[in-house]
């Protein structure tokens, strides 16, 4: 009897403290949840952050103004002779010397002229004083090779008129965007006052207006005239860049994860390769530029700041993670299927090309193109092999000096005119971005896609 | 004979080869039951035929260059050819030999020597391809004539191709044994210069860069820069970890599945941006924002700091915690979570002390491979960290790190055999040593891990 | 997640403490489910049940494997709560307060009714850490004196203390099956359950860990009430009282146990006594 009183009692008392503790439990239990919704929230507050400051601080650089306005290719300022022709008989080499001459004289031309007379032409009827200095400040300095090359392709236009768009120089774009302060005296300003005021004239008239900067993907780099400098050249090298890394990483990688995941016997040999992969897919990127810069640059004395070099040491870096990625989808197809082909009379070979490989498709694909995109924008390792320096043309082959997207912005990023070049390197940011997002968005449509059908 | 119709004789071949093979092995089968079918007999055939003659093309584009500078030497009046003008002069030669010419005047000598070059080459591509060809169609014949129906084709064709594979393989093993070898050797050569103890154990980081010299001047002790690296990956751990681990525990026990694969992948493009990006972001963006809220509480924060780049990689390493900490929190067994909350104990209880003490090894190994990624991580340091290699333990100065010293050492204009640059490698050969421990570690800890709930 | 429940008049201050029990067959019904109906998503797993199990005496749930007889079982702590997607209509109520009141802590719900699990799940601490954290969550515990007792009290009922009263420092995972899982019903014990569910708490033990697990499940019920899920019908013969029959989410036979095994009323109790059905 009174035993099972006090058993009573017991069950009570502890009933009444685990009660009692409720509150205080109740109250962490939600302090430890709000703790997790905040780091998710924290988390995904920074990818807005750093999206919001990348686009709002990028997209205004893809509008860049322009002057409208009439050229006059006036013939005595443009006194050249008529271009070449090949005549018969003559070697291509002296043909090309004598293009080269005529080139060249064009090249002498004093096209700023044309430019400060254009300007004047355009400035009719506004009030304002300006001095040919101020006047060629106001344009990019590479309308003149603007000029130049539309005769160049045409040297008919000599002595005819042409309605031209000249972008604005650096300085008169971030005036006309607001970018300097308008209060700094003269002595601060980068554009003398009449430069200043004849910008705000033509754009009360509309001659100056802001225009879709299409040249930000068809120029290159340059740094005589920033306002032009463009991305196609570090875009083609890059584009030579992951060719290199597909045409290489891709076949050996997945060739070495089937014989890794397939046919490789279990022993010491394939657990230290096995070891050696994980270890070799978490070496920083820079060892893997250390890497290029002694053995393909030093040793085998191949071009510095080549997208071919680039793209080699790009391959290595990659290749562990297409290993990896490969043979973990190699090693989700159900065994089934693997004892169905060999029991029909298959090979080993026979069973992995015809049956697992077909299955294992789509997640190679998606594999790689990760890979690829990871590796497109990686920059360490390129710095590492040269590609810092400064290229202004279009890689014509993967042998040649190149520029690349990444190491574009971190250039960019280092040009002394940083008013006008940060929103430029955000802008290279965006398109980078734009870029590796689109081959993400291209792998997981081929992976649904590929998938439903399989 | 272009590479084009070189190429073409070359799928030709195999194309004949592997017909030959073909309809041999089908007369062959009329006899008696073929071991393997047609198709292998024709594979066989177009190995035979073609790996000779690639063999020969391969031999012939390693060595033709070497040759032809050979015989360009003998070509030349040996004043020129021991002269300064050797180099132009040789361009000229291979320019007249490939029938572009050259501008201006050729020498009577430049003409016959171009000519005779121009000859040299034609023979010599075309023996090579007569070669190759020549072996080709006997390797083609031997192994046609050893065909029978008794003959395992499909097993030698499928040893070759295991072979390709294996090779494919070994490139794995020879980047790694590529970068031991060359760190190691490129440091050894450093430390001819610099005493190892001078450089482990040194203070003071402050190489003298001579242009004139190739002597070691100056100071090349790493601690600072040790100090710089484990400083900043602090930092960035401790944002990181926190955030990182409590969005896994709340993505895992507390969302929703539909939640959860919302934000899952959200958070997860965090880790997918390019390192340069958040470089530029932490420049432009975090440090002056950072250095702005030091005024504000009275601390003086350098823009470019420890602090500023310790912060911003840790929102890259925010990701890389989350996802890992995900799947080992996940492999905890339901009936240990379950244990628990049918004890009473509420699901922060549970997490805290079950979950995540059941989760630890594998979340210290996560841990390990986060913290060995923040240390060999580049851009980030190179933009943010300022770049300062000072010994100083104030996060808020700028400081340096391994990354960012080898980045610079290799980029600036000394000589690749000087002090200055070589030591980028040994700094290379350090980082890869601790990133290595740290990979091994996580990577044993973590396979310790799997097998205890397997 | 938990509301915080309100003090509220406690229902057992009415409860007339038993003396000794009348006769085996009269117990009073601590624990009662009326038209209980479980539901995972859109398709139903427990159909109408209505259920009085006596205390302190041992009820088994039988029936075909995917029956819901565990399911059932889960909702008298409320563990199907955890499940996504899990509903759980109807009402159960012990010592007549009902379970699923909103205003109920489910803490203290499981405080009071206890659970073992069909796999050992002993958590990856010490075994004394193992006794002792039902106790220390719940604050039941104030001084390492009174967790030494309450941990070798525990023990000693879940006849375990003989054998682990060396090692309590060893890790809990290091213990065999038969161990494991009579640590696990010490662990519960410890928190001082008045009601102990068991899901198939033998099906992963060697026959003699089971024939120990059952003589402990024996002389537990003279204190505990206890529900036992088992595929084992001689299982149920050995260890309960009462014996409940269910099929495809339905009771279908309730009864004595004996009379159940013995003489059954219903035709595919029958049927599944003598193994035409499972």
């Amino acid at each position: 009897m009174t035993s099972v009183e006090t058993e009573f009692d017991a069950n009570t008392r502890r009933r009444a403290q685990v009660r009692q503790s409720l509150t205080r439990r109740n109250r962490a239990e939600t302090r430890f949840r709000l703790l997790g919704l905040g780091s998710v929230l924290a988390a995904m507050a920074f990818v807005a952050v750093l999206f919001g400051n990348i686009l709002s601080n990028g997209l205004p650089a893809f509008w860049q103004y322009n002057l409208q306005t009439e050229v006059y290719f006036d013939p005595d300022v443009i006194n050249v002779p008529a271009p070449p022709v090949q005549e018969a008989g003559q070697s291509d080499a002296d043909y090309q010397a004598a293009s080269l001459a005529w080139q060249r004289r064009l090249a002498m031309v004093n096209w700023n002229r044309l430019i400060t007379a254009s300007i004047a032409q355009a400035m009719q009827g506004v009030d304002v004083e300006i001095d040919d200095r101020s006047a060629l400040s106001i344009v990019d300095t590479g309308t003149r090779f603007v000029l130049r090359d539309m005769v160049l392709a045409n040297p008919d236009l000599i002595g005819q008129t042409r309605d031209v768009s000249m972008l604005l120089s650096a300085d008169g774009d971030n005036w006309s965007k607001g970018k300097l302060s308008r209060d700094l005296p003269d002595a601060r300003q980068q554009l003398t006052r009449p430069a200043r005021d004849a910008i705000d004239a033509l754009t009360a008239t509309g001659a100056i207006h802001p225009a879709f900067a299409w040249h930000i993907f068809t120029n290159v780099d340059s740094r005589s005239s920033p306002a032009s400098a463009g991305l196609a050249g570090a875009f083609v090298g890059s584009l030579y860049m992951m060719l290199v890394v597909i045409l290489l990483s891709v076949p050996i990688g997945v060739s070495s994860a089937i014989y890794l995941e397939e046919f490789a016997p279990k022993n010491r040999i394939t657990d230290l390769i096995e070891v050696n992969i994980n270890n070799l897919a978490a070496v920083p990127s820079i060892v893997f530029g250390l890497l290029g810069a002694a053995v393909f640059i030093n040793i085998f004395h191949l071009p510095l700041s080549a997208p071919l070099v680039g793209g080699l040491v790009l391959t290595l870096m990659t290749l562990p993670t297409i290993i990896i990625a490969t043979r973990s989808s190699l090693r989700a197809v159900p065994p089934s299927l693997r004892q169905a082909a060999l029991g029909i009379g298959a090979s080993r070979m026979q069973m992995v090309f015809h049956h697992v490989l077909p299955v294992t498709f789509p997640g190679i694909l998606t594999a790689s193109i990760l890979g690829v995109a990871q590796a497109l924008g990686e920059t360490a390792p390129l710095l590492l092999i040269g590609m810092n320096a400064f290229v202004a043309n279009i890689p014509a082959t993967p042998l040649e000096q190149s520029a690349a997207l990444p190491v574009q912005i971190y250039l960019w990023q280092g040009n002394e005119n940083r008013n006008f070049f940060e929103e430029r390197t955000f802008a290279a940011i965006i398109v980078l971005l734009a870029l590796m997002i689109l081959l993400n968005a291209l792998a997981i449509w081929l992976r649904s896609r590929l998938e439903r059908k399989a | 004979m272009t590479s084009v119709l070189i190429a073409a004789l070359v799928l030709a071949m195999m194309a004949f080869a592997y017909r030959q093979g073909y309809s041999r092995s089908r007369v062959l089968a009329g006899q008696s039951r073929l071991h393997s079918r047609p198709q292998y007999h024709g594979a066989l055939l177009a190995l035979w035929a073609v790996v000779p003659f690639l063999l020969i093309l391969a031999l012939w584009g390693l060595t033709s260059g070497q040759a032809q500078e050979w015989y360009l030497a003998s070509l030349m009046p040996s004043d020129i050819a021991a002269g300064s003008d050797y180099a132009s002069a040789a361009a000229r030669l291979r320019n007249i030999a490939s029938g572009f010419g050259v501008a201006g005047d050729m020498a009577d000598w430049e003409r016959t020597a171009g000519e005779s070059l121009g000859r040299f080459n034609t023979i010599l591509k075309l023996s090579a391809v007569a070669l190759g060809a020549l072996l080709g169609i006997a390797g083609l014949v031997m192994a046609r004539a050893r065909l029978s129906a008794r003959l395992r084709a499909r097993n030698h064709v499928e040893a070759a191709i295991k072979a390709l594979l294996i090779f494919c393989s070994i490139v794995a093993i020879l980047t790694t044994l590529g970068i031991v070898i060359s760190l190691v050797t490129e440091t050894v050569r450093f430390f001819t210069y610099v005493s190892p103890i001078d450089f482990f154990f040194g203070t003071v980081w402050n190489p003298g860069y001579s242009t004139t010299s190739n002597e070691a001047s100056g100071s090349y002790g790493m601690l600072p820069l040790l100090l710089g690296t484990v400083m900043i990956s602090g930092i960035a751990m401790l944002v990181a970890l926190p955030i990182g681990l409590m969005s896994a525990i709340w993505l895992t026990q507390y969302a929703k599945p539909r939640v959860r694969n919302m934000i899952k992948p959200v958070i997860e493009v965090l880790a997918g941006i390019p390192t340069i990006v958040y470089g530029f972001f932490a420049l432009v963006t975090v440090g002056p924002a950072l250095s702005g809220l030091g005024d504000v509480i009275g601390l003086s924060i350098n823009a470019t700091s420890a602090l500023t780049a310790g912060i911003v990689m840790g929102i890259m390493i925010i990701p890389f915690i989350s996802s890992l900490s995900d799947d080992i929190i996940r492999q905890v067994p339901r009936t240990m979570r379950d244990g628990s909350l049918g004890l009473g104990a509420t699901k922060s209880e549970t997490i805290r002390m079950v979950i995540v003490p059941a989760a630890l090894p594998g979340i210290v190994g996560a841990i390990l491979l986060a913290v060995s990624r923040a240390i060999g991580e580049t851009m980030i340091v190179v933009l943010a960290a300022g770049n300062a290699p000072i010994l100083r333990f104030n996060p808020a100065e700028p400081t340096s790190t391994f990354t960012v010293t080898i980045v610079t050492a290799l980029t600036g204009d000394a000589d690749f055999a000087s002090p200055q640059s070589l030591v980028a490698f040994a700094l290379g050969l350090t980082l890869f040593v601790i990133t290595l421990m740290l990979n091994i570690g996580a990577l044993v800890i973590v396979r310790k891990y799997r097998e205890q709930y397997e | 997640m938990n509301a915080t429940s309100e003090p509220r008049p406690m229902a057992t201050s009415h409860r007339i403490v038993p003396s000794a029990p009348a006769s085996a067959g009269e117990r009073a019904s601590r624990i009662s489910a009326r038209d209980v109906t479980v539901h995972y998503g859109p398709k139903q797993a427990i159909f109408d049940v209505s259920i009085d199990v006596p205390e302190r005496s041992v009820t088994a749930f039988i029936g075909p494997s995917g029956c819901g007889k565990s399911t059932f079982l889960r909702c008298f702590n409320r563990m199907n709560d955890t499940i996504e997607g899990c509903r759980v209509g109807g009402t159960i109520t012990i010592d007549g307060e009902d379970i699923y009141d909103p205003s109920l802590d489910v803490v203290e719900l499981r405080a009071r009714v206890g659970m073992v699990f069909q796999k050992p799940n002993p958590f990856p601490k010490s075994i004394y850490d193992n006794i002792a954290y039902g106790p220390r969550i719940h604050g039941l515990v104030k001084s390492k004196a009174e967790t030494d007792a309450l941990v070798e009290s525990s023990l000693k009922k879940a006849g375990l203390w003989k054998e682990v009263s060396d090692r309590l420092d060893a890790p809990g995972t290091g213990l065999s099956g038969g161990q494991q899982q009579r640590l696990c019903i010490a662990r519960t014990i410890a928190t001082g359950p008045e009601v102990i569910l068991m899901d198939e708490p033998c099906s992963a033990l060697d026959p003699i860990a089971t024939a120990i697990v059952e003589d402990l499940i024996h002389e537990l019920k003279e204190q505990y009430t206890i529900i036992i899920v088992t595929h084992s019908m001689q299982q149920a013969a050995r260890v309960s009282q009462k014996t409940a029959f269910f099929h495809l989410g339905k009771l279908i036979e309730y009864g004595d146990t004996e009379q159940i095994f013995v003489n059954p009323r219903d035709k595919q109790t029958e049927a599944y006594i003598t193994g035409r059905i499972g």
